[in-house]
């Protein structure tokens, strides 16, 4: 075991941990700990774009912005920190180009913009373009772009380490943040990191579905370490499933292929959008979007011999539209389906896409212990974190937004946090947890294998958790997990070796997205009423009477070890804009 | 060697046997296993799955990992072609693994896979990528510029951009470094990603920082090693046009115009 010293530490290397590495680098001692090379992190799959309203093509501005932010989060969104996402967004923008970032350009050379869905001028009146965007590969990007910069200012970066436990230490009767341990992935290593503040920035956990945009690799890591630790996380039930992925494989195609003229169509071709969203149409907010498609398919009009999918239809695009603005997407299409979008339509259905929700932060990023009491040291960014900007049901174009913004915040709240406070003492035997669970599953020799428990959750939440929910299902997915939960300790690897040991490291993952699901299935159960993402056929509207609140999920042992999940809501804070039934 | 072999079609139970239609065909896989903590010499090793020639090859190794064989070593994460994990060599050829379906490489014969070449290997299909991003960091790939800053964005009209639009697309997977003979024989060469990530900037009209990039590429590891054997262009996942990229910077090193 060994032992580093840092300052600042950051748990991540996709957008939201290298734009905090940025700053946090310059103000303090800061070591990235990333489980896949920093470029390799999935933000470089977003396609569509970045919000922010420059202004730079139609007339726009940051107020819109914040409206369209809560109302297509169902107003379950804290509208101060939407505000602050929307008047930052310009400048986050603007850095990023001053970064290097290549944006499409308009005719006299500012940076284009595209309409992009739930983004509408004055509240709803009409889309808007607000998106900046670099062709269909903005996250790529904003990925690169963040990387060489990091390579500029020097970060100093642990490759393939995995950050498995978080440390605390209570100083005082307050719980503070003492460092992490991280598995090297190399040697089967095991590193303790002290440091005064520690930035979780791991990504979300899309990995508990089948069908899903998500990389093999988000696996929910930095949640489930924290919660793990009796932190709570907040408003895990909302996920967010995007219209269009590749049918069957959930590979995303950007939303923008919609803001550039694209159709969704039924197996009659009818353009069905106008009849679930008669002003945005194929540009509601996502969740509006999934909903309809899965009403098109369970109404018989799906597409294909089993009607299970629609239609993305680019046909009527010039092909030097497509080449220009679409060029990835399409290429899947070839790729992955042998099809031509400029004569044919491309099969698509909704994708498990997004968490909106995580570990709870205040608008500087700084995790929350429960309802208001900060954790001193700890802090979060991205889809890790919940701040929570997205509400119930995230904008497209507000992710690659939300991690520049709030990665930004909390690098530099982190770095003066970590410039004047003293290492908290770490706790006796720090790597105990860690060395047990991978000694455990390196010896282990039970006789359930991490592929089947793997294939049964994820067909579970698929079935039982997705874009339609009622008591029963997800009722039946709870006790489902809980099973696998059971069988996942019976779990043994083949590789017991300590070298780049990737079967050990999948077992790791199985586990936290097993935790990650039961709280989000719990967590779904207990919210009679649907917004957003979270849709209840059994309670079919919004319920702001009872549930216009945030979802706080903490885990609980009993005297006897047995675990369970304590639910407790926190109030969704509300500045300007009082709720109204929400129409597209 | 023993052939592990997995029926997929018995293993779900489904009555695909008399179905005409039945989408898997039997494909042998032939891989390049080694692990230094078993043995120092590497060897093959064939797997015959049970499979639909539509997936791809990762999909093709995960059915090995998972189900047959949970030591077999790869990186991977996003599986469609955009994190740039798992550059291999596929039938002696540099491709993705998640962007190579197997009715594309023929599947009647044995589908060789090994790591990518050039660069150390440390287990089975996963090599040191240290030196090869070492070799990106030395290029300087970040805008440099001087003066103040301009308050809005920096313009850029259309046309300046397209001009460096094909090199912006590496996603630094090292197909094209990995592919490339003088690398394999000097490890000291730049490699062609790292010039392509020098083309990035040395032709963004924001960037001032060219001269500075050229003299590294100057230098004798630099692109006169490049022997334009266009490797790399075929390697590329992205369809950057990489050697085309090389070939610029050569022309700008000796015009000095960029």
């Amino acid at each position: 075991m060994k032992i580093h010293k840092y300052d600042t530490v950051i748990v991540g290397a996709g957008g939201a941990g290298m734009r905090a590495a940025i700053e946090a680098t310059k103000r303090s001692r800061t070591a990235v700990l990333t489980k896949l090379y920093p470029t390799r992190s999935h933000t470089g799959a977003a396609q569509g774009g970045m919000a922010a309203a420059l202004a730079n093509v139609e007339e726009d501005n940051w107020e819109w912005h914040t409206f369209d932010t809560v109302k297509g989060g169902d107003y379950l969104v804290d509208q101060d920190a939407a505000e602050i996402l929307a008047k930052e967004a310009i400048d986050s923008v603007l850095d990023l180009e001053k970064m290097g970032l290549p944006f499409n350009r308009t005719p006299d050379g500012t940076i284009d913009q595209r309409r992009f869905g739930g983004h509408s001028r004055n509240h709803g009146e009409a889309p808007v373009r607000r998106s900046c965007y670099a062709a269909d590969r903005t996250g790529h990007m904003i990925l690169q772009t963040l990387y060489q910069n990091c390579v500029k200012e020097g970060v100093e970066f642990f490759n393939e380490f995995y950050v498995l436990d978080q440390l605390i230490t209570e100083v005082d009767g307050v719980k503070k943040s003492a460092g992490v341990v991280a598995y090297e992935l190399a040697t089967g290593e095991i590193h303790v990191f002290q440091a005064k503040a520690v930035i979780y920035a791991s990504g979300g956990c899309g990995k508990f579905f089948k069908v899903t945009s998500n990389a093999h690799t988000l696996t929910g890591d930095g949640q489930a370490a924290v919660y793990r630790r009796g932190l709570p996380l907040e408003d895990m039930e909302f996920f967010q499933f995007h219209p269009t992925g590749i049918w069957r494989m959930g590979i995303l195609l950007t939303e923008g292929a919609r803001g550039e003229g694209g159709i969704l169509r039924n197996k009659d071709g009818e353009r069905f959008m106008e009849k679930y969203a008669p002003v945005m149409k194929d540009l509601a907010s996502r969740d509006v979007v999934s909903r309809s498609i899965y009403t098109e398919i369970r109404e018989g009009r799906g597409c294909g011999p089993e009607g299970d999918h629609v239609y993305l239809d680019l046909t009527h695009l010039p092909p030097e539209q497509l080449d220009a603005k679409l060029p990835d997407i399409t290429e899947f299409a070839r790729t992955y389906l042998g099809i031509e979008p400029y004569t044919d339509p491309i099969p698509i259905q909704p994708t498990a896409h997004y968490a909106m929700g995580g570990i709870p932060t205040n608008v500087e990023g700084e995790v929350l212990a429960d309802n208001t009491t900060v954790v001193p040291g700890l802090y979060a960014a991205g889809e890790v974190a919940c701040v929570s900007v997205h509400g119930a049901n995230r904008l497209g174009t507000n992710s690659l937004l939300d991690i520049n913004v709030f990665g930004r915040r909390a690098g530099i709240a982190a770095a003066e946090y970590s410039a004047t406070a003293d290492f908290v003492e770490l706790p006796e035997d720090p790597a105990k947890l860690v060395q047990e669970q991978v000694e455990r599953l390196r010896t282990a020799t039970g006789s359930e294998r991490v592929t089947e428990i793997r294939k049964e959750l994820q067909e579970t939440m698929d079935a039982n958790v997705m874009v339609f929910r009622t008591e029963q299902t997800i009722k039946t997915a709870v006790e489902k997990i809980g099973e696998l939960r059971e069988r996942y300790l019976n779990v043994s690897i083949q590789d017991k070796g300590k070298r780049f040991n990737t079967d050990l490291l999948e077992a790791i993952e199985l586990g936290n997205l097993l935790d990650l699901a039961e709280v989000m299935a719990v967590s779904a159960l207990a919210r009679k009423e649907s917004r957003g993402g979270h849709y209840r056929e059994d309670y079919p509207n919004r319920d702001d009477v009872n549930f216009m609140r945030h979802t706080m999920a903490y885990r609980e042992v009993g005297d006897d070890g047995a675990e369970s999940i304590r639910l407790d809501y926190k109030p969704v804070v509300q500045t300007r804009y009082q709720p109204m039934e929400r129409k597209y | 060697m023993a052939t592990p072999t997995l029926d997929k079609a018995a293993e779900a139970g489904q009555p695909e046997p008399g179905f005409a239609d039945s989408p898997y065909i039997t494909v042998t896989f032939r891989i390049r296993r080694f692990n230094p903590e078993v043995s120092e010499e590497a060897s093959w090793q064939d797997f015959q799955l049970e499979i639909d020639p539509k997936e791809r090859v990762l999909d093709a190794l995960h059915k090995i990992k998972w189900e047959l064989d949970g030591s077999l070593t790869f990186r991977r994460s996003c599986a469609h072609g955009i994190c740039g994990s798992d550059a291999m060599r596929i039938n002696g050829r540099n491709r993705l693994a998640c962007k190579t379906l197997i009715k594309d490489i023929n599947p009647e014969k044995p589908i060789t896979v090994e790591a990518i070449k050039g660069l150390t290997v440390l287990k089975d299909l996963v090599v040191d990528m240290e030196p090869f991003f070492q070799a990106y960091r030395d290029v300087m790939p970040f805008l440099i510029t001087t003066g103040n800053e301009p308050t809005r964005e920096r313009r850029q009209s259309a046309e300046d951009r397209e001009r460096f639009d094909d090199t912006t697309k590496c996603i630094l997977c090292a197909a094209c470094t990995s592919s490339c003979p003088v690398f394999w024989n000097d490890g000291q060469y730049f490699g062609p990603a790292a010039i392509v990530n020098a083309h990035r900037f040395i032709f963004d009209s924001r960037d001032e920082g060219g001269e500075q990039r050229l003299e590294i590429l100057n230098d004798k590891d630099g692109v006169w090693r490049c022997r334009t054997t266009f490797n790399c262009s075929e390697a590329c996942p992205r369809g950057i046009e990489v050697t085309k990229a090389i070939q610029e910077v050569k022309r700008a090193l000796i015009t000095r115009r960029f």
